[in-house]
């Protein structure tokens, strides 16, 4: 199956072969006991990695490592090219109208806090209205409380219905003059609910209000072009989308990055410094203080070359099918709750659920002798779990090297686990 | 189900305290009480205890979470019910002694307990059993204040 795709830059499609994805990745291969291979379906912590990426980062520090943005040396315009080309490749991958506007963090939730303080302090006044959402995780609240406890602003939030999704008649009410800047995630982590942008991102426009898009969970997971979705500023991080940890990303409109104020001072960020003051570099060297994580942004450019070569649209069909299956194989098994919406259209490869009679954490620990690696508890999402009125929840989650066999690995072990439990409360 | 996990952690006897709760109601006009919650894997305890001189003579605790936290609080007031408060206080000590060395508690007069000793393999599992005995700690110590057993750092896990 080839996909075309309208942004394609000349990038080699490959078919969505599973077997073959899957021999990229060498801890598929890995058993957690003798003879108990492992199933993991924690993508919405993390993702796994495959050769290319690993092979990226051990070919940078063995070839070409050096600091960047400095010497004149051969290493280090060979280490700065690779840097500012992975920003290039992350810029095409959401369609960034400029390379500059993609500014290199270490995870998703310093790109919100970045623009918490950098933009949020300088332009937002006591009274002005930050709109989030109840399905938020805690990175898209607590830098609010904060600035709430520092600014005055004021911080609402569109609800959440029992099915999961949003209240859109509430958002229309919420969102009004005063709103200044709507801060919404785009699928949620704990629900996998996908949250209709196409919908709210207008709302806050007519009210010339800014938006930043948390996009943690639809970044590595749905084909995302910012200028179509017509937002301000975009946060995910690498780590969910086959790259290492430690690499986040910020991308702001130039206009807005343009204004803001630096976030963390230091070297490269400067254009001028003497002993009385300061002048700033241009973005995005504004935002990159200190010598940054060089390797990881490099290998993350891998990790989009490989997502490029399969394409998105490729990446959310199989995922989308593999929900679709998941959510019909799941309810089959007695006993178990799944929250959120029951269309695989409506959410991404996330699914939160319950098993009657038995705790998240110990259905966790019974699966992991399974070799089923789910993760257990509030998922950093505590509002969520207090408008379901759960004090955890399980929760599976896929990415694109997922089977529907090892869906049906969860569902039979999931029936273990009640086997095991049987009786109790 | 490998042989190892069954050994170690959810051994019968835990299983049986999970699905059969000892003194697992509410007490009439206590002596004193707590509150314990684990807030990340969302074990809640509370925990309720008469004391007649320096004697414990009814205890009851309420809540929910995993088999292991549970398990650990019908043991805990089979345990201090009709001791001392300063029995019942050293209980809390030679439990989170079993918790930090893996060493069985030789709890006197109570085997149960032993079976816990498997969770100190499980490092984030200690929390869980641990959250009954410190929260009758806090009742003995006249608070009513909820307990949060310490967060370790890779407990803070915020990975969505």
């Amino acid at each position: 199956m080839t996909i075309a795709n309208p942004r394609d830059t000349g990038v080699q499609r490959l078919p969505f072969d599973l077997a073959r994805i899957r021999r990229d990745f060498p801890i598929l291969k890995r058993e957690i006991a003798p003879g108990v291979p492992l199933v993991y379906l924690d993508n919405a912590a993390t993702s796994q990695k495959p050769v290319q990426v690993i092979a990226e980062l051990t070919r940078f520090y063995r070839d070409h490592n050096a600091n960047i943005h400095r010497g004149v040396h051969t290493l280090s315009v060979e280490s700065t090219e690779l840097y500012e080309a992975a920003r290039a490749k992350v810029a095409r991958f959401i369609n960034a109208p400029k390379t500059e506007e993609i500014i290199f963090t270490r995870n998703t939730t310093e790109s919100l806090n970045l623009v918490a303080h950098a933009w949020a302090r300088k332009f937002l006044h006591e009274g002005d209205e930050v709109v989030i959402s109840e399905i938020e995780h805690h990175s898209n609240i607590v830098p609010w409380q904060m600035l709430r406890d520092a600014r005055g602003i004021v911080l609402r939030y569109i609800p959440m219905l029992p099915d999961g999704t949003l209240d859109l008649d509430a958002a229309r009410k919420i969102i009004g003059p005063r709103t200044k800047l709507l801060s919404i995630t785009a699928m949620s982590n704990a629900l996998g609910t996908i949250v209709p942008l196409e919908v709210l991102v207008p709302l806050a426009k007519a009210q010339g209000a800014v938006v930043m898009v948390d996009g943690a969970q639809s970044v590595p997971h749905l084909p995302v072009d910012v200028q179509a979705l017509d937002i301000d500023f975009l946060a995910f991080s690498a780590h969910k989308m086959l790259g290492p940890t430690g690499i986040g990303i910020l991308w702001g409109k130039m206009a807005l990055l343009d204004a803001m104020d630096p976030f963390l001072g230091g070297g490269d960020m400067i254009l001028t410094v003497s002993m009385e003051r300061s002048t700033w570099a241009d973005v995005p060297a504004k935002f990159e203080a200190g010598t940054p994580n060089v390797a990881d942004a490099i290998a993350f450019g891998t990790a989009i070359d490989y997502l490029d070569a399969l394409g998105m649209d490729a990446v959310r069909e199989h995922e989308r099918d593999i929900t679709d299956y998941a959510l019909r194989r799941l309810a089959d098994v007695p006993g178990v709750s799944i929250f959120g919406p029951m269309d695989a259209d409506l959410r991404g490869g996330v699914i939160s659920f319950e098993l009657e009679g038995v705790h998240p954490h110990d259905i966790g620990q019974v699966l992991d002798t399974h070799g089923v690696a789910i993760r257990t508890g509030h998922h950093c999402a505590q509002p969520v779990m207090l408008a379901l009125n759960v004090p955890a929840t399980a929760r599976a989650s896929f990415y694109l090297y997922n089977t529907t066999d090892e869906v049906d690995k969860l569902a039979t072990s999931l029936e273990e686990v009640t086997r095991f439990f049987g009786g109790a409360r | 189900m490998s042989d190892g996990l069954m050994e170690d952690l959810y051994r019968e006897i835990i299983l049986d305290h999970y699905r059969q709760p000892r003194n697992r109601h509410a007490i009439e006009s206590p002596s004193c009480s707590a509150d314990g919650s684990n807030p990340l894997c969302g074990d809640q305890v509370t925990v309720s205890v008469v004391v007649d001189g320096d004697r414990i003579t009814e205890v009851g605790f309420s809540g929910q979470g995993c088999s292991i936290s549970q398990a650990s609080a019908s043991m805990m007031t089979e345990y201090v019910r009709g001791r001392t408060v300063a029995e019942a206080r050293a209980g809390v000590d030679a439990f989170q002694q079993m918790m930090t060395t893996g060493t069985v508690a030789g709890l006197e007069g109570f085997d149960d307990i032993d079976a816990l000793v498997g969770v100190a393999k499980f490092p984030a599992r200690v929390k869980c059993a641990s959250l009954a005995w410190k929260t009758l700690e806090q009742a003995l110590n006249e608070g009513v204040v909820p307990v949060t057993t310490p967060v370790t750092t890779d407990e803070r896990n915020s990975n969505g």
